[in-house]
């Protein structure tokens, strides 16, 4: 359980830290919380010669609101999420997520930013932003660029980053009037991740019917993804128990479902259908409350 | 390579390998033998200290990055030859059998009576949810908890961790 030798760089800016990404190509390694990488180095899954440490950039640790979004910095830790007053009152899907991520003390460490990098097909920040519909921003020697969140998950822990880009920040857009979102997971019961995770989020029309539906749903296939036959579904129906039923039903409509030791393809499947309903119930729920608040 | 921290209140420097998980480094160099290795894959939290007042698993950062850092083991918690309220606790409650988990139990529930002075059983539960004890059936452990938050309570004020965002 010893991971093979690399040699260790504390950048002092984020310029710094991207030149020697470039320097080091396919050998060297962002490090941030390190609690996905420092494990798979110790299985020697992962053996980088150079780890670049991001976690002196604490600029990069922030959550703050501006204008229509909420900003926060990569290096946020998932704790600092679960615990924020300002997103518990402006986007309370983040801190409803972050609770469900491992345990307190990999909430201490684990960031964010390293854990939409890593793009693990079984974590939960994936499923928030792409329901939450969040712009992910880059910087690399090249500049600056934003990804939208459908675009980010590329493949199986293969994301659109490029290997000297360091991801700075996750844009979130703030909920509208009538609009409520949910978190539904079903931990592994040994890891903690997601055997199943759904973030969704509904607007309704003041008649009730659905405006808007973003459904992001984890642990089901290769990488973490949209589920667009499930908004299609719903847009424009009145969002009832039947209707929410039916569109559930397309949660893993076109997916290549994982089958591992856990759980069959068949099994995943109706998990994904399952959660997917339950998310959608809790956010109209949500989205009710909103409207009338 | 060169790192200097604080451990248990005293700074010391010492000569690293980049590779040299903390847990490794806190036993084995700093002879501080109290922090536990279990599964060494980051689930069991055995090896649990707090790294500037945060608990965290020595078994999943490496030494070096606790450069500068204030780390607490299980030994830095007694004062004057008096154990902690905690570790009072949990011998007054039979919150250890073996005693191999034990130490990781008490610092992680050291951040939580940090965080939160007075916790239901159900948050005291959660806030565990990261350690594995093989024998007490967490009955007594919970009940430790309790009883530390208590006597916490009443005759020390509890640290306060910086507030989030
Ligand atoms: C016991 C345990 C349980 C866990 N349970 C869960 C769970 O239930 N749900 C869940 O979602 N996750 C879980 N995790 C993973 C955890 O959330 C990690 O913290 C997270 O996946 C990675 O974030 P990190 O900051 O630790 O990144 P690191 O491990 O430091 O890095 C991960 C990867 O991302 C790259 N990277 C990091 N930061 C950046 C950046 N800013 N820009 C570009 N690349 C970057 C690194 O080079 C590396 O390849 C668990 C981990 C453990 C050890
Ligand atoms: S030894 Fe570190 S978590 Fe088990
Ligand atoms: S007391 Fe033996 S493992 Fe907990």
């Amino acid at each position: 359980m010893i991971p093979q030798s690399f040699e260790y760089h504390v950048p002092r800016t984020l310029e710094e830290a991207s030149r020697l990404a470039a320097q080091f190509g396919a050998d060297g390694k962002f490090l941030a919380g390190g609690h996905s990488l420092i494990p798979m180095m110790k299985l020697r899954l992962a053996a980088p010669k150079h780890l670049i440490d991001l976690t002196c950039l604490r600029d990069l640790a922030y959550i703050r609101e501006e204008g229509e979004h909420v900003r926060i910095g990569a290096l946020t830790t998932h704790f600092r999420i679960e615990s924020s007053a300002l997103l518990k009152e402006k986007c309370p899907l983040l801190p409803e997520t972050a609770r469900e991520i491992g345990d307190v003390q990999v909430r201490n460490r684990g960031t964010i930013g390293g854990n939409l990098a890593h793009s693990d097909p079984a974590a939960d920040w994936p499923a928030a932003v792409l329901a939450l519909e969040a712009e992910l921003r880059a910087v690399s020697p090249r500049g600056e660029r934003g990804m939208a969140a459908k675009d980010f998950f590329v493949d199986l822990m293969t994301t659109a980053l490029a290997s000297d880009e360091v991801l700075v920040e996750i844009k979130v857009p703030q909920l509208g009037h009538g609009t409520g979102a949910a978190y539904a997971k079903l931990h592994h019961p040994a890891s903690g991740y997601a055997m199943v995770g759904v973030a969704a989020v509904i607007a309704l029309r003041d008649n009730g019917a659905v405006e808007r539906a973003a459904v992001g749903i984890t642990g089901v296939g290769p990488k973490a993804y949209r589920a667009f036959a499930v908004e299609t579904a719903l847009h424009g129906k009145p969002a009832t128990q039947a209707h929410l039923n039916a569109a559930a039903a397309h949660a893993a409509e076109g997916v290549d479902v994982n089958a591992d030791l856990y759980a069959s393809a068949e099994y995943r499947s109706h998990l994904a259908r399952v959660y997917t309903r339950r998310a959608l119930e809790a956010a109209v729920k949500r989205a009710r409350a909103a409207a009338t608040a | 390579m060169k790192i200097r921290m604080n451990v248990n209140g005293n700074w010391r420097e010492d000569d690293v390998e980049p590779r040299t998980l903390l847990v490794h480094y806190l036993r084995d160099v700093a002879g501080l033998t109290g922090t536990h290795v279990g599964c060494e894959t980051s689930i069991c939290g055995a090896c649990t200290v707090l790294l500037n007042q945060e608990a965290v698993k020595s078994c999943t950062v490496f030494a070096v990055q606790a450069n500068g850092a204030q780390v607490t083991t299980i030994e830095g918690l007694a004062r004057e030859g008096k154990l902690h309220p905690l570790q009072q606790s949990f011998w007054e409650e039979h919150g250890l059998q073996c005693g191999f988990c034990t130490p990781g139990m008490i610092l992680v529930a050291h951040q939580l009576l940090c965080r939160n002075p007075h916790p239901t059983q159900e948050e005291i539960r959660k806030g565990l949810e990261g350690n594995l004890c093989r024998c007490t059936g967490y009955q007594h452990i919970v009940k430790a908890v309790q009883s530390a938050a208590s006597k916490m309570s009443a005759t020390e004020p509890v640290r306060a961790v910086a507030a989030a965002g």
